[in-house]
């Protein structure tokens, strides 16, 4: 097995962390403004979770730097050029179909890749992916029976539903890219080859989107580069209003 | 067209394995899978429960006030079922 | 008949009895507590909206999932009691429609805007904590669904005003602007939530019925005194000044006394002139009417699930 050095792994749980932290505040966006009573319930636990896996992959960051730094310095101390979420997560909330396929994609993501990251010879990364899956294992029922009902439901819910595949399908590629740290990580066997999950995501995915009657696109735009810190011009904007108060008076206890 | 458009279902839960399931209120769904689901989002979510039941509400027969009298009166007077009827001598303990 | 009903019915009353929903009960008692329970969900789900606006601005990861959690329990707490009003035959369609048609209310301290983030840890110690007091009384009520509802919100409500206080606490043992924010915001938070408990008795229109039937179990001015008087050292605890420069203690009495409230304003804004109320209501419906294609697909995919079963 390969030396990793602790930079490496602190890099990974960071860009982990940043994922987790920018999804959960896009479905945290709901609140008050779902469909109904229940369901505005049901999308703030999702969110919940997902803020909380990104305090327990911040946290591991922050330990492995070991400067001083705690979580809240990771989520609100970096600008958006330095966040390496995947593009899919940081797009804005959208319409209630918006919202759910986007789910759908990345819950079925979540789940290969956690199952793969709770193979991990890192501990604390195993350990974090063994509580996350089973959370994502409820959000992915949630999202692919909503996908379901919205494809098989009315006219509007189908289309709604069609146009949002269409818009988010060229997002997906990049889960699948591996660039040299996610290499290093993979083949030291700290880390999840991404690669490897593109097939079963595919047929899953396809599958799922099948029984709703809804088409999967063609693959042909590709729009990649979050794990660069290029992102669509919604992330800046997003954490202008995520970090403003904590950054109006840095430094202090809130 | 209206949320009210979907079922209402009574949520039962049951608080710790050997306990009875009780009941907890209600919610609105589309069918029993969706219920199940809402009901683990709405009435779990500070660990209150290991299993859920969902019932629809419509399903749901209950006795009327007035009924009280033929339903439950006539036991009053049949306290032979109660232990504490028996009056044993105090050397017969725990029985 | 109907008298020897409405005897029956206030014998149990007297005598500590729940009512139940399938009893029988005076008319006039069915629309009180419809009104008083819905009014109830209401402000619970309007009150989702200043807090639930600060959810995306919160200053740390741990408040962001505090503040979520505890909006989000102010959901369930408004979805608890439609559950609870729906007991008494009406939907909770048309507790929505009076809502936003503006026939129902909702408590009136949601027409005041959240400027702050120290506005988040008032509401929370100040709105929950005069919340919590009505509602401790409320767990006696005599209506069994909603004396129900009452014990299960009371229990996770503490929760809701501990994590207000806890917040202002950290603002006030934090630099001079976070201070002076904490100060800020229990100046605009207190009155109003000392009006969160209604008017006076001798001017309360409901009182009198729901004092008779136990629908309510305290006078407004009793749980307002209460209210006053566990508030005062908690202001001090934190260091702030109390916002009523005339407050004093009343030994003889046992209780605080403070300066009279300002009435005109209280009526002025449940009627339209506090800051938000068409923005509550407006962004309620807007949510609501985004939403129903979403309803609308629900039961149409029901609707071509049991087809396909038949």
């Amino acid at each position: 097995m390969a030396e990793v050095n602790k930079q490496a792994i602190q890099d990974y749980a960071t860009r982990l962390g940043d994922d987790a932290v920018v999804i959960g505040h896009r479905v945290s966006e709901w609140c008050s403004k779902g469909p109904f009573l229940e369901e505005d319930l049901a999308l703030q636990n999702v969110a919940l979770d997902f803020i909380g896996r990104a305090r327990m992959f911040y946290s591991y960051a922050a330990e492995l730097a070991n400067d001083g730094r705690k979580e809240d310095d990771f989520a609100y101390m970096r600008d958006h050029r330095e966040y390496q979420n995947l593009l899919l997560m940081e797009l804005p909330r959208g319409d209630f179909a918006y919202t759910m396929v986007r789910q759908l994609l990345v819950d079925v993501f979540n789940l290969y890749y956690l199952e793969q990251l709770q193979q991990s010879s890192d501990e604390t990364l195993s350990a974090i992916a063994g509580k996350a899956i089973k959370e994502t294992r409820y959000h992915l029922r949630r999202s692919s029976e909503w996908v379901l009902r919205l494809g098989l439901g009315t006219e509007e819910s189908k289309k709604r539903a069609q146009t949002a595949l269409d818009d988010l399908w060229g997002f997906t590629h990049e889960m699948f890219d591996l660039d040299a740290l996610e290499q290093q990580l993979a083949d030291a066997g700290i880390g999840v080859d991404n690669t490897s999950l593109q097939a079963a995501w595919t047929t899953q995915v396809k599958s799922i989107l099948e029984e709703a009657t809804l088409i999967p696109p063609e693959d042909e735009w590709k729009v990649k580069g979050g794990r660069e810190g290029y992102h669509t011009e919604f992330l800046g904007q997003m954490l202008n209003e995520m970090q403003c108060v904590h950054r109006a008076n840095p430094g202090l206890e809130w | 067209m209206s949320a009210e458009n979907l079922q209402l279902f009574e949520i039962f839960l049951r608080s710790k394995r050997g306990l009875d399931h009780k009941h907890v209120g209600s919610l609105h769904a589309e069918d029993h899978e969706q219920a199940l689901e809402y009901a683990r989002d709405v009435y779990t979510r500070r660990s209150e429960g290991v299993s859920i039941w969902v019932v629809r509400s419509d399903d749901i027969c209950a006795s009327q006030e007035d009924d009280s009298e033929s339903f439950y009166d006539p036991s009053n007077d049949k306290p032979y079922r109660l232990a504490t009827y028996y009056q044993l001598p105090d050397e017969v303990n725990n029985m | 008949m109907a008298l020897d009903q409405e005897q029956n019915f206030q014998a149990k009353i007297d005598a500590e009895d729940k009512i139940e929903p399938k009893d029988w009960m005076p008319e006039a008692y069915r629309k009180n507590l419809i009104r008083q329970i819905s009014q109830h969900a209401h402000s619970e789900v309007i009150g989702m909206q200043p807090e639930g606006n600060w959810i995306t601005r919160a200053p740390s990861l741990r408040r962001k999932a505090v503040l979520l959690a505890k909006v989000q329990d102010e959901g369930g707490h408004g979805l608890y009691l439609y559950s609870t009003a729906e007991t008494l035959g009406i939907t909770r369609e048309e507790m929505i429609n009076a809502l936003q048609d503006g026939s129902a209310k909702y408590a009136s301290i949601f027409n005041y805007p959240a400027q702050t983030w120290a506005d988040v840890g008032a509401i929370g110690w100040l709105v929950d904590g005069a919340a919590i007091v009505n509602q401790v009384s409320l767990q006696r009520t005599s209506y069994g669904p909603y004396s129900r509802s009452m014990v299960r919100i009371c229990k996770e409500e503490s929760f809701h005003q501990r994590q207000g206080y806890e917040l202002m606490l950290t603002l006030c043992r934090g630099s001079e602007a976070q201070k002076a924010m904490a100060q800020d915001a229990l100046n605009r938070f207190y009155w109003p939530s000392l009006m969160m408990f209604g008017p006076h008795d001798s001017e309360s229109a409901h009182s009198a019925s729901s004092m008779k039937w136990k629908i309510k179990r305290e006078t407004n001015d009793y749980l307002r005194q209460k209210f006053i008087d566990q508030t005062a050292p908690q202001i001090e605890f934190l260091g702030l000044e109390h916002p009523d420069k005339n407050l004093i203690w009343n030994e003889e009495r046992g209780h605080f006394e403070g300066s009279e409230l300002d009435w005109d304003e209280f009526k002025r804004v449940i009627h339209g002139d506090g800051h938000c109320n068409r923005q509550r209501v407006q962004h309620h419906i807007k949510a609501h009417e985004e939403g129903a294609w979403v309803r609308e697909a629900l039961v149409r995919y029901k609707q071509k699930k049991k087809l396909k079963a038949a």
